[in-house]
């Protein structure tokens, strides 16, 4: 379990509680979280579950995985802190884990 | 016009697995999809990634998956009419008039919609200029590429479709390369070919930058980039193209009247038509109680739609559960001789 805390482009937080081994997007997406469409529903084929880390945690987070990057490409003004909410799995290690969305998804 | 029993939206497995389940029931398709091929996500998001859970098929591609459904369908000599996007659904007598983005009309009394997630279109930079300048110095598709000959032109992107086209304008203008980082995701020919052109002299690339701003009245002078930094550099161009992937949109459908749960579409789950009679929805796009996005559960419900429109195409005739193994009607249709 980790607390998850999601904030909007709007700087609405949401924090919620995020069970281990689902993923940052589904907590996002269970909790009705708004700004991660999650178009493809998770199989990092889509970039619309794109987020920015917060500085803090960016290099705390599992390194992107094959593929990662390239769909940032896709996604909406990616930055440096960008990842793939989809790829981000909860584990007590994220307990704390703060993130924004960006504007939009596509 | 085109007159048939059923217009489906779409041509990912659902829809093609749909025009399956209603040629065993006699009834003929026509298919409008707004790519350029047949397969939906299959073929244009994953074509190369295993699937694991088609029944009976312990692992195949999405493009294996959807040239086997393809060759499933061949019997019914189904018309695709690809690169058009269905625009407008209108109730006309107990008919449906289907219209496309190009103008092609549709007369049908069932409609399945089978359309994923949406409408692929090309994904667009997220500043406001650009799109003010949108076909007007800003580009996100090719169509005659001599319209380019000696400009200037800034190509952002990292993919092929990217280097593609640097390294084909390069020929005859002017190409600076832009990228939000070093490395290119395209092809190793491509990368390499785009590196040897650079060390030549005949394309600049920047990276790690992103577009900043467009600067121009009636027509684009320059435009700025800017990387993660915030350092900032100026580019005079004549023309901006764009190369980012596709994005999926509801588009269209979201103006039909239909019973809309965020991006899907209500329907019940006893024959999967939506709120509209004879509109059916199968696939991703459609949501019940209990729905799983999986291809498996668009089979089922393709199989149960079809059954659904059988009964309103087919007014006067009873409809009668038949098995391929043994039906000799279906042999026929199958173009099968043993029965």
């Amino acid at each position: 379990m980790a607390k998850i805390t999601y904030i909007e482009h709007t700087n609405k937080k949401h924090i919620v509680e995020v069970p281990n081994n689902m993923s940052v997007m589904e907590g996002a997406i269970q909790n009705n979280i708004p700004g991660i469409d999650a178009d493809c529903g998770g199989s990092m084929a889509c970039a619309t579950c794109h987020v920015y880390i917060d500085k803090k945690w960016f290099d705390k987070l599992k390194k992107k995985g094959e593929g990662e990057e390239d769909m940032l490409d896709m996604a909406y003004q990616p930055n440096k802190f960008s990842r793939l909410s989809c790829q981000l799995i909860i584990s007590n290690e994220l307990d704390g884990l703060i993130l924004r969305m960006p504007s939009k998804q596509g | 016009m085109i007159s048939t029993d059923v217009l489906i939206v779409g041509a990912g497995p659902a829809a093609l697995f749909a025009v399956q389940q209603l040629g065993l029931l006699g009834l003929k398709a026509e298919v409008v999809d707004n790519l350029d091929k047949v397969g939906g996500q299959c073929s244009e998001l994953y074509p190369d990634k295993p699937i694991y859970d088609i029944p009976a098929i312990p692992e195949c591609t999405g493009e294996t998956l959807i040239k086997n459904l393809i060759k499933q369908i061949e019997p019914f000599n189904t018309n695709f009419h690809l690169n058009e996007r269905v625009d407008q659904l209108v109730k006309e007598g107990n008919k449906w008039k289907i219209t496309t983005n190009r103008k092609k009309v549709f007369i049908a009394p069932c409609v399945i919609i089978a359309g994923g997630v949406g409408s692929f279109e090309p994904r667009k930079f997220p500043l406001k200029e650009a799109e003010k300048f949108e076909d007007n110095g800003v580009f996100y598709s090719i169509r005659d590429k001599k319209y380019f000959d000696n400009k200037k032109i800034c190509i952002f992107g990292g993919g092929d479709s990217a280097l593609d086209w640097s390294i084909e304008l390069s020929k005859n203008s002017k190409v600076v390369l832009v990228h939000r980082r070093s490395e290119f995701r395209g092809t190793s020919k491509n990368v390499e070919t785009v590196n040897k052109l650079k060390k030549d002299g005949i394309i600049q690339i920047e990276t790690p930058y992103q577009l900043n701003s467009i600067e121009g009245d009636n027509k684009i002078k320059a435009i700025t980039i800017k990387d993660d930094e915030g350092n900032i550099k100026k580019i005079d161009t004549d023309y901006i193209l764009g190369f980012f992937g596709l994005v999926i949109k509801l588009g269209p459908i979201a103006e039909w009247g239909l019973n809309l749960d965020k991006k899907h579409i209500n329907v019940s789950a006893e024959n999967f038509q939506t709120n509209k009679e004879g509109v059916f929805a199968i696939g991703d796009i459609c949501t019940y109680p209990g729905k799983i996005k999986l291809i498996l559960s668009s089979f089922h419900e393709g199989a149960i739609a079809a059954r659904g429109c059988f009964e309103l195409a087919r007014p006067n005739e009873k409809y009668r559960h038949e098995f391929t193994t043994t039906s000799k009607t279906i042999h026929e249709r199958l173009g099968k001789k043993r029965s």
